[in-house]
């Protein structure tokens, strides 16, 4: 049995035409039922985000199994398939398996590392379970890919560090001040950046933000958007010593906090440290700011290489990270390679026969006087014993027509009887975690 | 048996310390927790010696260089375990443990023969007076720690300086908020100690106070710590002037202690 994958990612294709292909989630049933009707094709999952939209199946027969695949999304989107092949990539055995435990451990994303892929991948599983077209070697394929996502997760510190400006503005304020519960945001000006930054402060969790705006009008309006207060831009040097952590983005052509406002404000807060994040151009705040006590003053350059230093790191840890999927690919394929039939049968078979010869030799040796020839009748006895039971099961295995329950028998065999090395035994307990 | 648990504490301290700084460096979490548990069998070995220093010498073994330093290394050892589980802070090991290490290795280059009971030290009030005074020291040396961790972390902020040893290091705000706890718990215990000295005095020599240098040095360290507390509490001096003041109040403890056993002779000068 053959893991393939066909799809496109953010790599191979555009947004339009990636979401021509994309799967509705609330209309999987039919897309997955559909999938497992085809011929060749065995099990099936669809993996479908706004970056990638994947495929991954079981079948006998590699390349028509990805013809199948190909044409499959091709008709069901009603979309040209000599067009949608340039953007498609397909990838089988060892390839395959990379491929998904890769993309599993976000290695493959657009932000290396970024954590929503697994959730998503877990998402489309869950569905496949559902209308039953995965069986048992996607379920163990996926529960893999997941466990070693969550190796890598906790092996390297690929997630660790902020890749965004907004994430790591709020990296540092809790350098600043730990816990960030107590404290008050206060917004100046707006600004798609500096809103997004507020927006992870209040999912993170502070106490409250304040918004101003030099038209008040905007501010309330904004402040109603993040359940926040505004005030009034004039009252501004009144509310600043309230705030702990300022974002600004004004379009003001001059500074509108300076170093020798800050003498005052930090009197009235008791010096208590504040966190300056300036994100206009041109700046709003004093740079000398970062020169007074207990004030820490960030520009958007500043963020900016915050977050280049992340990704440099963040490459590193990838290095590391690709070390643990090499690795978890030969497991794998250990477990894989044990549902192939012939092997077992011949397992099987030689299972048996130890025993029957173990058996035969017990009680040969304890019987005094056998008469001549019986030996080998009972020798025979034996051997046609076994083989009448063995026969039914072992043409049954070798039967080709009845899909993904083959390599359920043939797992279920292996298990019932024993039949794996030391090796394989610990594999698998470590699948089922 | 004194000299074999001296010696174990001090070889244990130093590879904790070589543990810690290698933490310092090397961004692996279990080193941080290895030199938690050797820490804690080092204090064990320690705590043995003291105990049996004391059965030994039949007093509280606080009563020369050899011993005060030792027994204001063990103080700093149990108040850094204690904040370390407090506050889950690894790296104040790397700034600690080295101290800890060095007051010991200062305590061994001193003679560790009992010498007979200096008769004026006979008295209750030498084990009040003399750990009351080493815990709070101790406290001391725990917030002096932290300050020289605030002042790195806040250079590492200011000038964008964000690698490894920024990431290890705690937020401002808790190391800011431990320093202070350290002089609230500090400082309480020094004016104790100063005021039981006083009592020991009046009736060891008959006066409560005699501007001995000890004395002198002692009230001068504590006005710096007053000082600092009370601008903490009413004109909010903290951060970096926090900081900076508490190390100046710990340098200036230290030759409370140090300095003046060595370098002015005086009542308290025992060696």
């Amino acid at each position: 049995m053959n893991i393939i994958v066909v799809g496109l990612s953010h790599k191979t294709a555009g947004v339009e035409i990636r979401e021509k292909i994309a799967f509705s989630p609330t209309q999987m049933e039919k897309p997955l039922k559909a999938l497992v009707e085809l011929p060749d094709i065995t099990e099936a999952v669809i993996v479908s985000t706004c970056n990638r939209v994947e495929v991954y199946a079981t079948t006998r027969d590699v390349a028509g199994g990805m013809a199948r695949l190909k044409r499959f999304l091709a008709d069901y989107h009603n979309f040209p398939l000599e067009t949608l092949e340039k953007h498609l990539y397909s990838y089988h055995g060892e390839d395959a398996t990379r491929h998904v435990f890769r993309v599993a451990s976000s290695l493959d994303s657009m932000v290396v590392g970024e954590p929503q892929i697994l959730g998503q991948i877990k998402t489309s599983y869950g569905y496949a379970a559902e209308f039953k077209s995965s069986g048992i070697i996607l379920n163990r394929f996926l529960h893999k890919a997941f466990s070693v996502a969550k190796r890598v997760r906790t092996e390297t510190k690929i997630a660790s560090s902020a890749v965004s400006v907004a994430f790591a503005a709020v990296e540092l304020a809790k350098k600043i001040f730990g816990e960030l519960g107590d404290k008050t945001v206060l917004l100046i000006g707006a600004g798609e950046m500096c809103e997004l930054a507020a927006k992870h402060f209040i999912n993170v969790g502070v106490r409250g933000v304040m918004v101003t705006n030099r038209t008040y009008e905007r501010a309330e309006k904004l402040a109603e958007e993040f359940d926040a207060k505004p005030v009034r831009f004039e009252d501004l040097m009144d509310h600043l010593p309230k705030a702990d952590i300022i974002l600004s983005s004004t379009g003001a052509p001059h500074f509108i906090i300076r170093e020798n406002d800050m003498e005052e404000v930090l009197r009235r807060r008791k010096h208590k440290p504040m966190f300056f994040i300036d994100i206009a151009v041109p700046r709003d705040i004093d740079p000398k700011v970062n020169d007074v006590e207990n004030c820490y003053l960030y520009t958007v350059d500043d963020l900016n290489g915050v977050v280049a230093t992340n990704l440099e790191q963040r490459k590193i840890e990838a290095a590391k990270a690709e070390a643990i999927v090499e690795q978890e690919i030969g497991q794998f394929f250990k477990w894989l390679a044990s549902l192939d039939v012939t092997p077992t049968i011949v397992a099987l078979r030689s299972h048996f026969d130890e025993i029957r010869k173990a058996e035969l030799a017990k009680t040969l040796s304890n019987w005094k006087d056998l008469p001549p020839g019986a030996e080998k009748k009972l020798e025979a006895l034996t051997n046609a014993i076994m083989n009448k039971l063995l026969h039914q099961p072992t043409s049954t295995l070798k039967r080709t027509d009845q899909g993904s329950r083959n390599d359920l028998y043939v797992d279920a065999l292996r298990s019932l009887f024993d039949l794996q090395t030391e090796a394989e035994q610990e594999n698998l307990m470590e699948l089922e975690d | 048996m004194n000299a074999l648990l001296f010696n174990s504490t001090l070889v244990i301290y130093a590879v904790v310390t070589a543990i810690y700084l290698l933490y310092l460096l090397k961004p692996k979490e279990s080193l941080g927790k290895v030199g938690l548990w050797l820490t804690l069998a080092g204090f064990v070995v320690h705590c043995g010696f003291t105990v049996n220093r004391y059965l030994e010498a039949g007093h509280t073994p606080i009563t020369n260089l050899h011993e005060s330093l030792s027994f204001f290394s063990l103080a700093i050892v149990g108040i850094f375990i204690l904040f370390e589980r407090r506050y889950k802070i690894s790296i104040l090991g790397s700034f600690m443990m080295p101290l800890a290490l060095l007051v010991m290795a200062i305590s061994a280059s001193f003679s560790s023969v009992i010498p007979p009971l200096n008769p004026a030290l006979k008295s209750k009030w030498l084990a009040v007076h003399t750990i009351m005074a080493f815990l709070g020291y101790a406290a001391f040396a725990i917030s002096f720690g932290v300050s020289i961790m605030y002042l790195i972390q806040s250079h590492f902020l200011k000038t964008r300086r964000l690698g490894p040893m920024f990431q290890k290091l705690p937020a401002l705000d808790l190391l800011d908020d431990i320093s202070y706890r350290c002089l609230t718990f500090g400082f309480p215990l020094l004016t104790f100690a100063i005021i039981s000295g006083a009592i020991w005095a009046e009736t060891a020599w008959g006066t409560y106070w005699s501007w001995d240098p000890k004395e002198t040095w002692s009230l001068i360290t504590w006005f710096i710590y007053a000082a600092l507390l009370h601008g903490r509490l009413t004109t909010g001096w903290r951060g970096r002037k926090a900081a900076m003041l508490s190390i100046f109040g710990f340098v200036i403890m230290l030759f409370t202690f140090l300095g003046v056993n060595l370098l002015l002779p005086g009542l308290h000068s025992y060696k």
